[in-house]
């Protein structure tokens, strides 16, 4: 996909980007399995064309549209991003694709509109693990409305000047750089705009452990582990040190605003 | 009837060749063998850290499974001679417990013990994983002839039994590991190889009292035959 470098303050971090071969090989995608491999070895099967996105809810233009029209819908445009796992792992990934805000802005949202909520294809034919007990599917997540509408939040169509590979969450997928990395959905199939905060699938799986908003915090940890340092993937090997995480991610210069006032240890 | 004997025989007498013990050495090296090369080669994937630790987490696994199926292998086949392996295999239950224990204290926390602390507050699996390893330093370290000679054959087999102990915690941390994912399978499969395994001691254990109740009520109230009977 051809794309331009994007000009959006933070977009294009000039750390070493993680190898092609360990980002499309060590994934999440748990429709495709729970182990990291499992993904690459299975999503094959996933069936990306032709691809249609349902907006619905609260909007005054919802219906169906089409890949093709979704990726014309506004300029290409490079961003290299830090993807900080859950799980404290985290990779550097050049993505392809445009501001949500700019479809936000296309669809145009009611007045009432707070909320949007992701889904993502659950196809038990071509998704092996859909129908395992491991999340409630489809697999589902959501932003408040400006959240969505920061310019960071993207609606990515490719990685490294490519289109997205199956296990990366083709063809197209949410990318929320300050956020653990399974609030940015993955082969999504509906945005809905709705007044109420939507319920997610992890949240739902475990309340006490994945909130709502799921900003990457090192003060706040994960329940059962630490949040306070993180393995970036690919990086010197076996003996190399973990790195501190960043208080949003390394991001808190452009959306730390959107939680003034908030307690983030309650709102994790 | 013939060719069965002879079968058993031979299995009898590859177990009992010498080279029988250096050859279960040489494939139980094998796994870490692998991962050596794996490491220095890069050839672990994109978190090779997480690799070893999970790998060697399941090679302990494997040789714990192997252990507790030694007697009850020898006793169903009735092959005395896979006794003489039993110890080997045990102590690779160890060698690759401590490179666990290794690999996720060094890839992991960089020997950091503060770290390790706090992430074993946060992480109480890895208590019973350790405690795990604690329990199994005894084993290891009385696994020598003259151990079993200082301490008598009843102490020291009463001090091994705690290998089923030692069963139930690696289950529980594999199980404690994977819960936060709810992703059970594979814990599943353990599970079902160690309970067959211990279950079939129980059986043995309740048959062998029964035999026992039903002798001593024998020579109680000697009834003809009927003690030799329920033999």
């Amino acid at each position: 996909i051809a794309a331009a470098k994007s000009a959006v303050p933070g977009a294009v971090t000039m750390e070493k980007v993680t190898d092609y071969k360990d980002a499309t090989s060590y994934n999440n995608f748990y429709e495709f399995g729970t182990d990291k491999s499992d993904p690459a070895k299975n999503a094959h099967t996933l069936k990306t064309t032709p691809w249609t996105v349902e907006i619905e809810g609260l909007v005054k233009k919802p219906g169906k549209y089409s890949l093709e029209d979704l990726m014309k819908l506004s300029a290409q445009e490079e961003r290299i991003y830090r993807l900080r796992c859950v799980e404290g792992w985290s990779m550097v990934i050049p993505w392809v694709g445009y501001s949500l805000s700019k479809l936000v802005e296309k669809v145009e949202p009611q007045g009432n509109a707070k909320f949007v909520e992701f889904i993502s294809l659950a196809d038990p034919k071509t998704m092996p693990f859909v129908g395992s007990r491991v999340l409630d599917w489809p697999y589902a997540e959501g932003l408040r409305m400006d959240e969505a509408m920061n310019p960071l939040t993207l609606l990515a169509f490719g990685m490294y000047g490519e289109v997205l590979p199956n296990q990366n969450g083709a063809p197209v997928r949410l990318v929320v750089p300050w956020k653990y990395g399974f609030k940015s959905a993955k082969s999504l199939v509906k945005i809905r705009f709705t007044d109420k905060e939507p319920q997610t699938a992890w949240n739902k799986a475990a309340a006490n452990e994945y909130g709502f908003y799921s900003n990457v915090n090192p003060q706040v940890d994960h329940p059962r582990w630490s949040q306070a340092t993180e393995r970036r993937i690919g990086e010197d090997g076996l003996f190399a040190k973990k790195r501190k995480t960043l208080m949003f991610n390394g991001y808190e210069a452009q959306v730390a605003q959107l939680y003034a006032g908030m307690d983030l240890k309650k709102n994790f | 009837m013939a060719a069965g004997t002879a079968k058993r025989l031979s299995v009898a007498a590859l177990l009992l060749h010498p080279a029988a013990k250096p050859v279960l050495f040489v494939a139980a090296l094998l796994p870490f063998g692998w991962l050596f090369y794996g490491a220095l080669t890069n050839q672990l994937g994109a978190n090779p850290a997480e690799y070893l630790i999970r790998a060697t987490g399941d090679w302990t696994l494997r040789f714990l499974c192997l252990t507790l199926a030694v007697t009850p292998l020898r006793v169903i086949t009735g092959t005395p001679a896979l006794a003489r392996l039993r110890r080997m295999i045990g102590l690779f239950v160890y060698f690759y417990v401590v490179l666990h224990l290794l690999s996720y204290s060094w890839f992991d926390m960089g020997f950091d013990v503060a770290d390790i602390a706090k992430d074993i507050a946060k992480r109480p699996f890895i208590l019973v994983g350790f405690s795990g390893f604690l329990l199994l330093t005894p084993l290891a370290a009385t696994s020598f002839n003259r151990a079993v000679k200082a301490m008598g054959a009843r102490r020291w087999q009463a001090l091994h039994k705690l290998v089923y102990v030692i069963a139930g915690l690696a289950l529980l941390h594999f199980f404690w590991m994977r819960a936060g994912k709810h992703n059970f399978a594979e814990v599943a499969v353990y599970a079902a190889i160690i309970g067959v395994l211990l279950g079939w001691r129980l059986v043995q254990y309740a048959r062998k009292k029964r035999v026992a109740a039903g002798a001593a009520q024998g020579a109680l109230r000697p009834r003809k035959g009927s003690g030799q009977q329920a033999l």
